[in-house]
């Protein structure tokens, strides 16, 4: 049984109540496997954004069973999914999220800091993370002395420090023009390939749906197509060019 | 944790500096003006207590003329004046007694050494100089020939030698002559100062003996004060009991009628002054709490603001893991940081201001370490206080909520 990473089983979410109730899903089964690259489409109201705060365990649903390597996240409270969310998820948003006036570096470090680290190891994960995703050399650069797509990279940077088990990223790319875009998926999926990260990716853009190997596609609060991408936008490592240039 | 939580906090205070400044003004100012208003106070108490002992302590003055509701009548139409016998008298009739002292003033300028100087002279016996606690800088007081014969003999006070002769402290001008009114005196001593005080300047004065002054300045045997000075430890109640029945007999008064003349006691005076201040400083050091409370409040609404603006900074730290009392003890060490920041820099100003102040008041500067110690404990009682509402504000943000925070 163990053998899935995430298993959910007749997911449902509702909100409000009476009149203005809503069910925004209404029974999702999905089993997601150690190492899978799913992106997650849909037109906007179709679910696909709670589904994924109840996959980052985020929001919790309001029936049916979330299973993370076979523990019950439904039935956990709020801090202990902290803990679970600190432990082995990393989160990637549109809107970068990065903490202003603050560098590169302290960005890097911000989920270690709640794991207890200390100084030392903060600083060597966070400058690995940096370099893992091309950013050696810009450690103190601030946001704002930063490109969309060096932005992005900081924060994937940051989701990746805690070297977690699953990525959720949601639409990573939609705030990027087609080339830097291009090069965060390329990046995504190297953490896929290379560091054996699961992946999960919302996103409404086909050409960046083609680089995972699994799309689930939601409407109206239900799966309507999950299938596997047989041909993935493959993306040799060393066709992006890491050292991004302004 | 804490430390890293700490760093946190004080990383944050650092990256908004100008708002942390902004935020903690009401505190500094409300810390400074606590410690400034009770150190001014307390020099102040301190001022009047020394300039109290320097007047003499156990010293009762006798004063004509009733005791009306503005303290020390005038002794006007009506109420006769002592004489030297009724010093001699005391002296003689009134046990526990030191020393009896009795003192005419006029106002007079002097003039020598090409300079004028508007002044008081006072005209008393010996004895003045021990009721008023006065020593000698340089030279002698009066020799009992001096007295008898009303010789042109005088002592001068420290400000009356400066502004007369100049020169150093305490040395110039002895054996001078110094013109008073229409005769001119010599010079056979010279006070020691004794300073300034609220009660203005106790050194601006020329002495002479009693009969000097009586048939050289003022032409009368009038003497406006009774100085009697007790002896250490003695009871001032029962001696001034039996102090004011001798005078009600000298003044011939009877049964029924009041005292026209009162007696003043310095002791007593110096608990009226220096309770009066005390009141007076507790009251302003009230005043100035009142803006310390203000800041706090000032501190809760920066630290609301703050939470507002960092909701989606929030929403990412409570999505990367950190626990609800993480995210409280990192907003309730930030307010603390700040007030306690606050407070101190509101010690230093403090510090400098009051000094300076009492330089210009002329009060002596009392460090008070309670005050001072019990303005940093408040102000960081202040940041947990009125961090706590913003702070578990943003601890139990919905992560989701927050993120999507514009």
């Amino acid at each position: 049984m163990s053998e899935f990473l995430i298993q959910l089983k007749g997911i449902k979410k509702k909100y409000g109540v009476g009149a203005s109730e809503l069910m925004a899903l209404k029974g999702i089964d999905l089993d997601i496997m150690p190492g899978e690259f799913v992106a997650i489409m849909g037109p906007s109201g179709s679910g696909k954004s709670t589904a994924m705060n109840i996959l980052g365990c985020l929001d919790t649903p309001s029936s049916g069973q979330y299973l993370f390597k076979g523990a019950h996240v439904e039935a956990l409270t709020r801090d202990q999914r902290a803990r679970l969310r600190r432990r082995y998820l990393g989160f990637v948003f549109q809107g970068f999220n990065l903490l202003a006036r603050t560098s590169a570096q302290e960005n890097v470090e911000l989920p270690l800091l709640y794991r207890g680290d200390d100084a030392k190891v903060r600083r060597a994960a966070a400058s690995r993370a940096l370099q893992s995703v091309g950013l050696s050399g810009w450690e103190n650069h601030t946001p704002s002395e930063l490109s969309g797509g060096q932005q992005q990279r900081v924060a994937i940077a940051r989701a990746i420090v805690t070297e977690p088990a699953v990525v959720l990223a949601d639409e990573p790319t939609g705030n990027l023009d087609t080339q830097r875009s291009h090069e965060i998926m390329g990046l995504l999926v190297s953490l896929n390939k290379d560091h054996g990260i699961t992946v999960l990716m919302v996103t409404h853009e086909p050409d960046m749906a083609a680089y995972a190997r699994r799309m689930v596609h939601f409407v109206d609060g239900n799966i309507a197509k999950d299938v596997e991408n047989p041909h993935p936008n493959n993306v040799a490592s060393g066709d992006i060019d890491l050292t991004e240039t302004i | 944790m804490l430390y890293s939580v700490f760093m946190l906090a004080l990383r944050s205070v650092r990256r908004n500096m100008l708002r942390s400044f902004l935020t903690i003004l009401g505190i500094v100012i409300g810390v400074a003006a606590v410690i400034t208003m009770v150190t001014l106070g307390n020099g102040a108490t301190q001022a009047i207590k020394t300039q109290i002992s320097s007047l003499g302590t156990n010293l009762l003055m006798v004063n004509p003329g009733q005791r009306g509701p503005g303290g020390s009548g005038g002794g006007g139409g009506g109420v006769p004046h002592f004489t030297a016998a009724d010093a001699l008298a005391i002296q003689a009739e009134i046990g526990g007694v030191v020393a009896v002292a009795p003192l005419g003033r006029a106002s007079v300028t002097v003039v020598a050494n090409g300079r004028n100087w508007a002044t008081s002279v006072s005209g008393s016996t010996n004895d003045w100089f021990e009721t008023g606690n006065w020593k000698l800088a340089n030279g002698r007081i009066f020799e009992l020939e001096e007295q008898v014969a009303g010789s042109a003999v005088c002592v001068i006070g420290e400000t009356v030698r400066r502004e007369i002769y100049g020169g150093t402290e305490g040395l110039t001008g002895l054996g001078k002559l110094l013109r008073v009114k229409q005769f001119s005196c010599e010079v056979v001593g010279i006070l020691a100062a004794k300073g300034q005080g609220g009660m203005g300047d106790q050194d601006d004065l020329v002495v002479v003996p009693l009969q000097t002054l009586q048939r050289r300045i003022t032409g009368s045997r009038k003497v406006d004060v009774l100085m009697v000075s007790m002896q250490d430890g003695a009871d001032s109640v029962p001696l001034k009991a039996s102090l004011r029945q001798l005078m009600r007999e000298r003044r011939k008064l009877a049964e029924a009628d009041d005292d026209n003349f009162n007696i003043f006691d310095t002791q007593q005076l110096a608990e009226t002054l220096s309770s009066t201040t005390k009141v007076l400083t507790t009251l302003l050091g009230a005043v100035a709490a009142v803006s310390l409370l203000v800041g706090g409040i000032g501190i809760m609404n920066i630290m609301l603001v703050s939470v507002t603006e960092r909701t989606r900074e929030i929403g990412l730290r409570l999505a990367v893991g950190a626990l609800e009392r993480e995210v409280l003890l990192q907003f309730l060490i930030e307010a603390v940081v700040l007030s306690a920041l606050g407070g101190l820099i509101g010690i230093i100003i403090a510090t400098a201001a009051s000094y300076s102040l009492s330089m210009l008041m002329k009060v002596p500067y009392v460090f008070d370490p309670f005050i001072n110690f019990l303005s940093l404990v408040f102000s960081a009682a202040i940041g947990i206080v009125f961090g706590y509402f913003p702070a578990r504000r943003a601890a139990r943000m919905d992560p989701i909520e927050a993120l999507r925070h514009e």
